[in-house]
């Protein structure tokens, strides 16, 4: 078992045929993944890697396929777009790798999704990879193993990581899911906390956060409140400088809010235990699983 | 992106937001000019550099005649604030203030949209008035699909002002405030005062923008706007290159890839006591030209005193940046100790290669950390 992603996923991949769609489909396909159909406008009828039939639209791919989920890798400019079409087609999970997709486009987008139901992972996210089932995106496989720690993060190498600790050291994971680095972002710490929680198969979870915003906070408040597994967390940028964005947009100390101190003290206080440092999730998964 | 004081009340006065007139100069003589066309009365001389505090620090002056804008101007032009040397002044007429209002517009993560910010007691840090009294401010959040309502206007207008004609000019200004916010994906658009006369004319006294990055691929007009002058060097040669740069005061260079792995290296530089002298993400892709980039603009830091390169390859192939490292030592002799950590996609291969040249790499994070840090304690 597994959260969002397992075998009953029907992937729909949009922007298939681009350097980077066909070079990650090939990765997801190699890896297992229900590929089943592609898109790129005006390349319909194709067909990738021998196997995979390309459409025109979302709208024809799910007619066709009944693909359930999808995975942009368009650019940045055409992303907001991209989204708002798989929404329309019927599309239950979407999974938006792009980096660099203007913050205007995502507050318009985030309101249609939201109000059609359907879950939004990302944008300027990793995806998400249930080992040994099914992976969405850019998560490199030989990493994981399957297992029965959850782990959620805001971002992409440090989660590979952090994971990779986990596999060496024996702890495999049931879903690794990486929500994205911008600051309008689909799904949440706590939304993906409270899957996890609702996962027979999840016994821990590893939430990997970052400077900026507030998200750590309140899933902090979340997790007290609500959750029975426990929760082993990290902050990125404790020497981050205030008013700057440190790669990922979302990223950024504004004034006096956002910082790691903050963040830290709030996982604290609702009894996550914090590591340091990235090799530290083992021995804290490890006590807190005794 | 930060837009400077005189740009952002370019970008109002296109929609039609009330200001007094006024004209940015580069030097004293422009200064007395604008003075002189502005009337000959009283000017406010404000420098234009990206950094709060501009009055405390002497860069906010007042001039009787257009004689003294020129004194203030010589002053002001070339006085450093906050590390940033100050190029450009504005040069605007004193306005006599009745009122200060303060009317924001920011781009909010919790509610994912639009949000207005709105309060009586303007003229004033917002962030202190939001920490000291938060209830003298009004937020409001807007639907992007149907933009600032009218009545939304007039409710957040008439939090402001007692008098109807004040009210509907506000009304009219935050409309056209909204206007420059989304034309522009803006991440931030404020008046700090939005101020009234004593005439009872309702005008926007200062300005301030700023410009969501991912917006600037697609608005060339808006990239154009940026000043490079108000940027370290550094950080302009790593945006030239493709490269994420910030740079910090302490002596370990850092190349990573990734940010959240970039800034978890950082700090734990500092957690094995060292103090960290950068923040560089070479990104996914492992092109070997940007290799050598980052290591050009990190060794181009005198402080620097050892080289970390922490690479977890996943899409990034650690052969790539392997190839990078070896291309950049021939290029240019490295000054300063290097240390390798690479793991991940064709690590064998990376070893492989940086072994021909007498080179080692590590696996383990920590272990890379814990050199690096003792090699630039002990060149320090």
């Amino acid at each position: 078992m597994s959260i969002f992603i397992d075998e009953e996923t029907r992937l729909v991949v949009q922007g298939i045929t681009g350097r980077e769609g066909s070079f990650h489909t090939n990765h997801m396909l190699a890896y297992g993944t229900n590929v089943v159909a592609g898109v790129t406008p005006g390349k319909g009828g194709q067909t990738f890697a021998g196997k995979v039939p390309v459409f025109h639209t979302v709208a024809h791919a799910v007619t066709a396929t009944a693909a359930n989920t999808s995975v942009i890798y368009v650019p940045a400019g055409l992303a907001a777009g991209a989204i708002l079409e798989a929404a329309d087609a019927g599309i239950r999970l979407i999974v938006c790798i792009t980096e660099g997709v203007p913050v205007m486009d995502m507050t318009r987008t985030m309101l249609y999704v939201r109000e059609r139901g359907v879950r939004l992972i990302g944008p300027n996210c990793p995806g998400l990879l249930s080992p040994g089932s099914s992976k969405v995106g850019i998560i490199p496989g030989n990493i994981c193993a399957p297992g029965r720690v959850g782990l959620v993060s805001r971002s992409g190498t440090l989660t590979y990581e952090v994971v990779n600790h986990l596999t060496k050291n024996g702890l495999g994971q049931s879903t690794c899911v990486g929500i994205g680095g911008d600051p309008i972002i689909g799904t949440s710490f706590i939304d993906v906390l409270a899957a996890f929680q609702a996962d027979t198969n999840t016994d821990a979870i590893v939430m990997l956060g970052e400077i900026g915003g507030t998200d750590e906070q309140k899933a902090a408040a979340f997790a007290k409140a609500n959750l029975t597994k426990p929760v082993i967390g990290f902050i990125a940028g404790q020497t981050a400088p205030k008013g700057r964005r440190m790669g990922h947009a979302g990223a950024i100390i504004s004034g006096s809010s956002g910082t790691a101190e903050e963040k830290i003290e709030a996982f604290r206080a609702a009894g996550i235990s914090v590591m340091r440092r990235p090799v530290d999730v083992v021995e804290l998964v490890r006590a807190r699983l005794r | 992106m930060n837009l400077h004081e005189y740009q952002a009340r370019e970008l109002l006065k296109a929609a039609g937001v009330p200001m007094l007139e006024g004209d940015v100069a580069t030097t004293p003589d422009q200064a007395e000019a604008i003075a002189r066309r502005l009337g000959g009365g009283t000017v406010v001389i404000k420098a234009q550099v990206h950094a709060g505090g501009r009055g405390k620090a002497g860069g906010v002056k007042l001039a009787k005649t257009p004689l003294e804008a020129r004194e203030h101007s010589a002053k002001i032009l070339g006085m450093t604030i906050k590390g940033l040397i100050v190029q450009k002044v504005l040069v605007v007429p004193a306005a006599d203030i009745a009122s200060e209002s303060y009317v924001g517009l920011i781009m909010d993560r919790e509610t994912q949209r639009p949000v207005f910010m709105v309060s009586a007691a303007g003229g004033v840090d917002i962030e202190e008035v939001a920490a000291t009294a938060p209830e003298k401010i009004t937020r409001l959040a807007v639907d992007p699909r149907f933009g600032l309502l009218p009545h939304q206007a007039l409710g957040l207008a008439l939090t402001l002002y007692p008098g109807f004609a004040q009210v509907k000019a506000a009304a009219k200004i935050m409309g056209q405030l909204y206007t420059v916010f989304t034309g522009n994906g803006a991440s931030l658009a404020e008046i700090n005062p939005l101020a009234t006369t004593p005439d009872g004319t309702v005008l926007a006294l200062d300005a301030k923008v700023s410009i969501d990055d991912n917006e600037l691929d697609r608005r060339p007009d808006l990239a154009a706007m940026r000043d490079e002058s108000a940027e370290a060097p550094s950080e302009v040669a790593a945006r030239t290159a493709g490269l994420t740069f910030i740079k910090l005061d302490g002596n370990v260079g850092c190349v990573v890839n990734g940010a959240g792995l970039a800034m978890a290296t950082m700090d734990l530089v500092k957690y094995y006591g060292g103090e960290p002298a950068n923040f560089l993400d070479i990104g996914g892709s492992s092109n070997p030209e940007k290799v050598i980039n980052a290591l050009r603009i990190i060794t181009s830091d005198p402080n620097v005193k050892a080289i970390l390169f922490n690479i977890f390859g996943g899409i990034t192939r650690t052969d790539d940046v392997a190839n990078g490292i070896v291309a950049a030592t021939r290029q240019f002799k490295l000054q300063v100790p290097i240390v390798i950590r690479l793991t991940g996609t064709n690590e064998a291969e990376a070893i492989r290669i940086l072994q021909g040249v007498g080179m080692q790499a590590l696996n383990d994070m920590d272990e890379a950390v814990k050199n690096v840090v003792a090699l630039a304690q002990a060149a320090a």
